[in-house]
């Protein structure tokens, strides 16, 4: 290691803070009468403090391989993690109705948790390649593809919500200087697709129309001879307006439209599809500025927000420490995304900047979905707050994710 | 551009996380109660009301258990709706009707499907319940009516009604509260205070402890028992005078002010207003227009108080100095005082002096004597405001402010009164003339009456009539009962109006009347009295009125009895007092043939004839 071994001791203090924090409200949540102290192996606040104590292992071990190391083993290591994500099809064991873990005894392993970091590392070692230049269609396509597998072994696991994820990388590729048209055509797909469901496709069309008369009446000068462009491109959205219906009816499970439904305020069925929401808004809303205290949650200890330990901790930190404490929370997520930016600009190799960026850009989309759901303003998506919610695989996956950019940060006046 | 963006959507996104946290957590204050609904409910424990006991310590009203079908509409799991119906002894529709109804009040809060199920009913139940998720039964008590009278008096108790429900922070649906009579008034010391506990509950309802440690829980208060100032047995010989007649008794204990006996006829039996039975039976009460059972004739019906209130108009005239003892009138059956104006009397001595008017009930001596009262005054109108400040001060013309939740105020004229009806002041002594012999513009109900004649038994006081003596043993300290009020009437005047009534007795108009070894003092009343027939107003059978106090030296009772359309005074109403006095006194009766005699006279052929639409006379 030697003397350049500077890791950032300030991200290092906020993932203990998170850890921390975490099994606090893991404990509150999964509090009961059998309870006999704070580390019953029986219990899933005791199981926890196992798993935050092996991460502590492996962050001794994730700090002292050689930064180099996960350079050259990365695509070794990617492609172990597809091999392990394929091998669910064959070994898995399934867990809520998804096929996504590895059994051994008392024990599982999720796969999709460490092929994130594994795609981060096979991404950024594609990219940082001298020859490739993202502009180039074809590389974008390598790209893409690096990204999609997994992701496209994880949905018919079932469990969409971790391909979800996936949507992270284009963080990085942004960064690296992918054309931000593509961010363009996501966000127009995806407001039209909202849009749609909401009001319907006439008046989305409309809206379509309106929309490019309005550019091409200010642009009229400059721009006159692309008007086949923007007739082809209208067209093409009104088109996929029209197909929205039946996506969403022909493509989409029913659970997920009701998920959809629920946002938009089209049902209102809080014994149905809309528990889950209502109880957390409640949880949430009932715990006030100041909380009703470490423990002291009467939502969280009637248990009423059902995955309130794993998916849905942020409603016991809602609850029992209020808008204080919610508020800290997500001050604490935010600040962390945010210095890890810092980081991965500092980088002076293109790899670890990559990697850096693919960190964030994972914990952020956790984040804000997670958050989002929680507090009822996004469709349900199953995925963990990092850190935070309980589970091994996540808490592990997590921790190996950002300490291998740490470890990369450490070193980055060796490369 | 592109190091920042990643940056600006992080801060973005955390702030819009926020923006939403403060929100729900801050602005919007509706979650907390939604969390309490969710995961708190609160459980009552109701004590038992208490029990209500008579002077002599004779207990007349208990408790029995009851049981309540209640059900918490969104804890209902599918269930055999025609079991079940059966199960409670109603048709499906009934308990469907129930359910609905029960969730439109509330989904989560307990509605009453089936009240007040007796013992046995609840005991084939019992063990089936058990089945029906979300429906409960609530333990709760009902009364036990030990004697079978005083129905008015004792009052009854039903379940409270949505509207009382929103307006009270104590009640909840399906509790009981006291309806009328003394379970009205003392409400607050009989029901006691409900227990309260609140419960945590888990999302499947289940009870996973108390609340907060139970810092909010409360334990139940037993109501306190109290003691009436009711003579049952007095109360139960009232009753049995008084049937097949209209009308009331009041006994009052001159020298507390204690209510011996509040009696109303038609009466009815107070176990007709318990439990399940009782809608039913309250409706047939109610709609009893010829009877009007429900009215308590004894503290709601204004009645002319006729010839005793002759007493009161001597009492005036020696106050006001308008007459002494000696001064004579004379009375040549009646007299004129008008071009065509002429008060008539029966047959007596003539000239009489104050005590033995009172005993004949000469009407010429006490108009004469109220207009000299009325004409010492300067104008009538002056001399009205004295006249109604005199008799104001027996409690006439007013709430008398007793401690039953039913009550008139009567009518006593003063100045502003007849102004009203006269413009201009137009008016004079002669046109009020009848109110000296207590007809006229006078109205009394007869608990003013016995009160007026407490006051002549007490020399010139009262206490305010009232019908609690103990709570929980001890004696009510209430300055209101336990004050004296003082009438306007000096304490030397009262001796020759006393020896009137005891002449009554002696000499005069119930002479047949007298109780062997007691000296009693009374005054009869005959009070003329008219209806509305079809619009025309028809005169009915004279109200036969009594007022009475014995012994003459040493008051321990007084007395006012109206028998409605009983004709004269002493012809049912004297003798329903002079019986009553004698059951008070000595406990017996010696003259069975007088108690015989209004056993079996009834008067209900009389009530019926305004009804019956045909031609009919009266006083017969």
């Amino acid at each position: 290691m030697g003397k350049s071994f500077l890791p950032d001791w300030f991200t290092i203090f906020l993932y203990l803070i998170l850890v921390l924090f975490g099994w606090i409200n893991i404990y509150s949540a999964s509090l009961n009468d059998a309870a006999t102290g704070f580390f019953d192996m029986n219990q899933i606040y005791g199981k926890q403090a196992l798993w935050i104590g092996l991460s502590l292992v492996l962050i001794v071990i994730m700090l002292s391989l050689e930064a180099k190391f996960y350079y050259r083993f990365s695509s070794i290591i990617y492609l172990v993690s597809l091999l392990s994500l394929l091998g669910l099809f064959i070994f898995g064991k399934t867990i809520s109705g998804a096929t996504s873990w590895y059994s051994f005894g008392s024990f599982s392993l999720q796969p999709s948790e460490f092929a994130k970091a594994a795609t981060a590392l096979a991404l950024a070692k594609y990219l940082s390649d001298i020859q490739i230049n993202i502009k180039s269609f074809k590389n974008q396509l390598s790209a893409f593809l690096i990204i999609a597998l997994p992701a496209l072994i994880i949905i018919p696991q079932p469990d969409p919500g971790s391909a979800l994820v996936y949507l992270a990388f284009f963080f990085p590729l942004y960064r690296e200087g992918l054309s931000g048209l593509y961010l363009i055509l996501g966000f127009s797909l995806l407001f039209i697709f909202v849009f749609t469901l909401a009001v319907g496709s006439l008046w989305v069309s409309v809206g379509i129309v309106g929309i490019a008369l309005l550019i091409l009446f200010f642009n009229r000068k400059k721009k006159r001879k692309h008007i086949t462009r923007y007739v082809v491109l209208g067209g093409l959205a009104i088109l996929f307006s029209l197909s929205v219906n039946y996506i969403f009816e022909n493509v989409f499970e029913q659970r997920h439209r009701d998920r959809f439904n629920l946002v938009l305020g089209k049902e209102v069925d809080s014994k149905g599809i809309g528990y889950n929401t209502d109880q957390s808004e409640i949880a949430i809303g009932s715990g006030g500025l100041w909380g009703k205290g470490w423990t002291k949650g009467t939502q969280t200890k009637g248990g009423f927000v059902p995955e309130q330990h794993t998916d849905y901790i942020f409603s016991t930190v809602g609850e029992e420490w209020g808008f204080v404490g919610s508020a800290t929370l997500t001050l604490l997520f935010v600040i962390l995304i945010v210095r890890l930016i810092v980081l991965a600009e500092r980088q002076k190799n293109q790899f670890s900047r990559i990697y850096g960026y693919s960190v964030a850009g994972i914990l952020f989309i956790h984040f804000a979905i997670n958050v989002a759901m929680v507090i009822g303003i996004f469709p349900t998506v199953g995925i963990p707050l990092p850190f935070f919610s309980y589970g091994g695989s996540s808490l592990w996956g997590f921790t190996v994710l950002l300490f291998i950019f740490i470890r990369l940060d450490a070193a980055r006046q060796e490369i | 551009m592109r190091k920042f963006f990643p940056i600006i959507l992080v801060s973005l996104t955390g702030l819009i996380f926020l923006i939403r946290l403060l929100y729900l957590q801050v602005i919007d204050s509706s979650y907390e109660a939604l969390s309490l609904n969710n995961a708190v409910s609160i459980k009552y424990d109701y004590p038992q009301r208490g029990y209500i006991f008579d002077r002599e310590g004779n207990l007349l009203v208990a408790n029995q258990p009851s049981y309540d079908v209640m059900v918490i509409p969104r804890e209902i799991k599918a269930f055999d709706t025609l079991e079940l119906a059966s199960l409670l002894n109603i048709t499906k529709e009934k308990l469907i009707e129930r359910l609905d109804k029960a969730r439109v009040y509330s989904p989560r809060l307990r509605s009453v499907i089936i009240p007040q199920l007796t013992q046995d009913e609840f005991a084939l139940l019992k063990e089936k319940m058990r089945k029906y998720k979300g429906f409960y039964i609530q333990k709760r008590s009902l009364r036990d009516y030990k004697v079978a009278h005083s129905a008015s008096v004792l009052g009854y108790i039903s379940e409270v009604t949505q509207s009382e429900v929103k307006e009270s922070s104590y009640y909840k649906l399906g509790d009981l509260i006291g309806r009328s009579g003394v379970e009205k008034q003392y409400e607050s010391l009989l029901r006691g205070i409900k227990g309260v506990n609140y419960v945590q509950k888990d999302r499947f309802n289940r009870e996973i402890g108390p609340y907060k440690n139970g810092i909010y829980d409360t334990l139940s208060v037993k109501g306190k028992d109290i003691t009436l100032t009711l003579d049952q047995e007095l109360q139960a010989y009232g009753e049995k005078l008084m049937q097949n007649k209209h009308g009331g008794i009041v006994a009052i204990e001159p020298k507390t002010g204690e209510l011996l006996s509040v009696v109303t006829a038609p009466f009815y039996d107070p176990d007709l207003l318990v439990g399940r039975k009782r809608s039913g039976n309250y409706t047939k009460l109610y709609y009893d227009s010829i009877n009007k059972p429900l009215l308590n004739r004894s503290l709601q019906a204004m009645y002319p108080p006729g010839s005793p209130f002759k007493a009161l108009t001597g009492l005036v005239a020696l106050e006001e100095g308008v007459t002494d003892i000696n001064t004579k009138e004379s009375c040549s059956h009646g007299f004129r005082y008008g071009r065509n104006a002429r008060m008539g009397c029966h047959a007596h001595f003539s000239p009489l002096a104050l005590t033995p008017a009172l005993a004949n009930s000469c009407n010429a001596y006490f108009a004469k004597t109220y207009r000299r009262i009325i004409e010492k005054y300067p104008t009538a109108h002056k001399g009205m405001d004295v006249w109604y400040e005199h008799l104001s001060s027996f409690g006439l013309g007013n709430y008398l402010g007793n401690d039953l939740p039913v009550g008139q105020p009567g009518r006593i004229p003063d100045g502003d009164y007849y102004d009203k009806w006269y413009p201009n002041t137009r008016w004079a002594a002669t046109y009020t003339l009848s109110n000296s012999i207590g007809q006229g513009e006078i109205l009394a109900t007869p608990i003013q009456m016995a009160n007026f004649t407490a006051a002549i038994a007490n020399r010139g006081y009262y206490y305010t009539p009232h019908i609690l003596k103990a709570i929980d043993g001890e004696p009510i300290k209430d300055e209101k009962f336990t004050q004296k009020k003082k009438t306007s009437i000096s304490t030397e005047h009262f001796e020759p109006i006393i020896e009137g009534m005891h002449q009554v007795y002696t000499s005069g108009t119930a002479k047949y009347l007298q109780i062997p070894d007691i000296e009693i003092c009374g005054k009869t009343g005959t009070a003329e009295n008219f209806t509305r027939i079809d619009g025309k107003r028809t005169q009915l059978t004279d109200h036969s009125l009594f007022v009475a106090f014995a012994p003459k030296d040493d008051p321990k009772i007084a007395i006012a009895v109206i028998v409605e359309n009983g004709y004269w005074g002493s012809r049912y109403a004297g003798r329903i007092a002079s019986l009553m006095i004698e059951k008070y006194l000595k406990g017996k009766i010696t003259r069975k043939d007088m108690e015989q005699w209004i056993l079996t006279h009834s008067l209900e052929e009389e009530y019926l004839k305004p009804y019956s639409g045909e031609e009919f006379k009266i006083n017969q």
